[in-house]
C-alpha cells in the first residue's frame, strides 16, 4: 500500500488552552486534530482547574512546513507562560493527501 | 406545619432550640462545625492529609456541581417570580457595587501591603472579586438550620456578583502589561457563557417563567433532602481538593494566609452592612456577606490563566481554596450571621 510521510505533532498542555491551541493549529494549516484528556505531572506542575493533575494531549498530522510553523509558534507564544510540551515525530500515513490543506 | 415538623424531628430541634439572637457566637460556631456539610468537608481534608487515594470520580464531581447550580437557579427563579421586581432593585444595586469594589480593595492590598507584582495582584484580585457558589449555598443551609428566614431571590444576586469582579481585576492587570495574550472580548465571552452563568442564570429564567404549580412536579428532586445530600457529597470532594492545596501554603506565605482571612472578614462585614442598608433581612444580609467574603475558584482561574499568563495560579487557587473557602465555611458564615444580628 502507498504510504505518505508526514509529521505527527503532539502537544501536551493545560486544559485551559484547548480552544486557543486547536484554533491556531487550523489557522496554521492543519486539517484536523484529536484531543484527549490526560493525567500527569510535569516540571511546572501548574494546575489551573479545580481538579489537579489534568491536562490535554492534542495530536495532528501535518506537512513539514505546517509542523515547522507550529513549532515556531509554540516557542514564541506558548512556552514562555504556559505548561506546554510539543514534539514532532515522523509518521507514515495511509491516504496522506487528506492531511494537506488546499 | 412547623409545629408538626418539630414533633417529627425532635433530634433536630434539640440541636436548635433557641430563637435567633439568643445563641452565643460560640454555640452558633459549634452547631455549624457539627453540621453535615462542615463534617463532610473535614472528612475530605482528612482523606487528603492521610494520603488516601479516595476522591470522587471527576465526572460525578462535575455532575454534582451542575445539579447544585441548576437547582439553585430554578429555586431562585421560582421565588423571584413571587416578588414584584421593584423589591430587588436596591439589593441588585448594592451587589453590583460590591462586585466593583472588592476587586479594587483586593488589588490595592495585595499590591501595596503584600508587595505582589501587578500580574499576581490582579490574578488574585479576580478571584476575590468574584464569588463562590458553594459558600453561598452553605450560608443558605446554615441559616435554614438557624431557622432564619431569607429572601428567596438571593440566587439572582449570586449571578450578578459572579462576573464584574473578574473583569475589573483582569482589566487592571491587562492595562499594566503590554503583551496581552487574549483579548478582553473573548474572556468576557468565556465568563458569560461558562457553566455557572448558563446553569445559574438559565435556571433563574426557567424557574421564573415556569407555569404556576409546575415547580411542585420537580421540587422533590431539586429541593430538600436530595439537594442537601448532594451538597454533602460535593463538600466531601471540596475537602479533598482543598486538602490537596494545603501543601502549597508554604509557598504562598504568611501574608496570603492573613489576606485570605482578613480580606474575607472585611468584605463579609461590608457585605452584611450593604445588605441591611438595601433592606435585606438579617438572614439575607448574612448571605450577601458570605458571598462578598468568598472567592471564586471555578470561574476565575481559567479566565485569569488566559488573560494574565504570568500570574502564578498556585497563589490565587491556594488563597481561595485552601484559606478563604474553609475559613468561610467553618468560621465566616456564623460570624457574618452574628454581625447581621448585631447591626439589626
Amino acid at each position: 500500500m502507498e504510504l505518505h510521510t508526514l509529521t505527527l505533532i503532539t502537544i501536551v498542555a493545560e486544559p485551559v488552552l484547548e480552544e486557543r491551541l486547536t484554533r491556531r493549529l487550523l489557522e496554521l494549516g492543519a486539517t484536523g486534530y484529536t484531543v484527549m484528556d490526560i493525567r500527569g505531572r510535569g516540571t511546572r506542575g501548574i494546575r489551573t482547574g479545580d481538579i489537579p493533575g489534568q491536562g490535554i494531549r492534542i495530536e495532528t498530522l501535518v506537512t513539514d512546513e505546517v509542523a515547522e510553523a507550529i513549532l515556531e509558534e509554540a516557542t514564541a507564544s506558548w512556552f514562555p507562560h504556559y505548561a506546554v510540551v510539543v514534539w514532532a515525530s515522523p509518521a507514515r500515513v495511509v491516504r496522506g493527501d487528506k492531511y494537506v490543506e488546499g | 406545619m412547623s409545629g408538626q415538623e418539630a414533633t417529627l424531628l425532635p433530634a433536630a430541634d434539640l440541636l436548635r432550640p433557641c430563637p435567633r439572637g439568643v445563641l452565643p457566637l460560640t454555640e452558633i460556631l459549634r452547631l455549624n462545625l457539627l453540621s453535615p456539610i462542615t463534617l463532610a468537608f473535614a472528612l475530605g481534608i482528612f482523606a487528603r492529609v492521610v494520603k488516601s487515594e479516595f476522591s470522587l470520580p471527576r465526572q460525578m464531581y462535575t455532575g454534582l456541581g451542575i445539579y447544585l447550580l441548576f437547582a439553585l437557579g430554578l429555586k431562585g427563579g421560582v421565588e423571584l417570580a413571587k416578588e414584584p421586581l421593584g423589591v430587588i432593585i436596591l439589593p441588585v444595586a448594592v451587589t453590583l457595587v460590591l462586585g466593583c469594589i472588592r476587586p479594587l480593595t483586593s488589588y490595592a492590598v495585595l499590591r501595596k501591603l503584600g508587595g505582589f507584582n501587578t500580574d499576581d495582584s490582579a490574578g488574585i484580585a479576580a478571584h476575590y472579586g468574584s464569588v463562590s457558589a458553594v459558600t453561598f449555598i452553605a450560608a443558605l443551609t446554615f441559616l435554614e438550620g438557624m431557622r432564619e428566614p431569607v429572601e428567596g431571590y438571593l440566587p439572582t444576586l449570586l449571578a450578578i456578583l459572579e462576573s464584574p469582579g473578574i473583569h475589573i481585576a483582569l482589566a487592571i492587570g491587562a492595562l499594566k502589561q503590554a503583551d496581552r495574550t487574549e483579548s478582553m472580548g473573548s474572556v468576557l465571552h468565556e465568563v458569560l457563557t461558562g457553566r455557572t452563568m448558563i446553569l445559574l442564570v438559565g435556571g433563574l429564567v426557567v424557574g421564573y417563567f415556569m407555569a404556576p404549580g409546575t415547580w411542585d412536579q420537580v421540587a422533590g428532586f431539586y429541593d430538600g433532602a436530595v439537594f442537601k445530600g448532594a451538597l454533602c457529597l460535593f463538600l466531601l470532594e471540596m475537602g479533598v481538593v482543598a486538602g490537596e492545596r494545603l501543601g502549597d501554603l508554604k509557598e504562598s506565605g504568611l501574608f496570603l494566609l492573613a489576606f485570605g482571612v482578613i480580606m474575607a472578614v472585611i468584605h463579609g462585614v461590608v457585605g452584611v452592612g450593604a445588605g441591611l442598608l438595601a433592606g435585606l433581612s438579617p438572614g439575607g444580609a448574612t448571605v450577601l456577606g458570605a458571598m462578598s467574603a468568598s472567592a471564586s475558584y471555578i470561574a476565575a482561574p481559567p479566565a485569569v490563566r488566559m488573560t494574565l499568563p504570568a500570574a502564578n495560579p498556585t497563589l490565587s487557587l491556594t488563597a481561595s481554596l485552601a484559606i478563604t473557602f474553609p475559613f468561610n465555611i467553618i468560621f465566616g458564615i456564623p460570624l457574618y450571621y452574628q454581625v447581621a444580628l448585631w447591626m439589626t
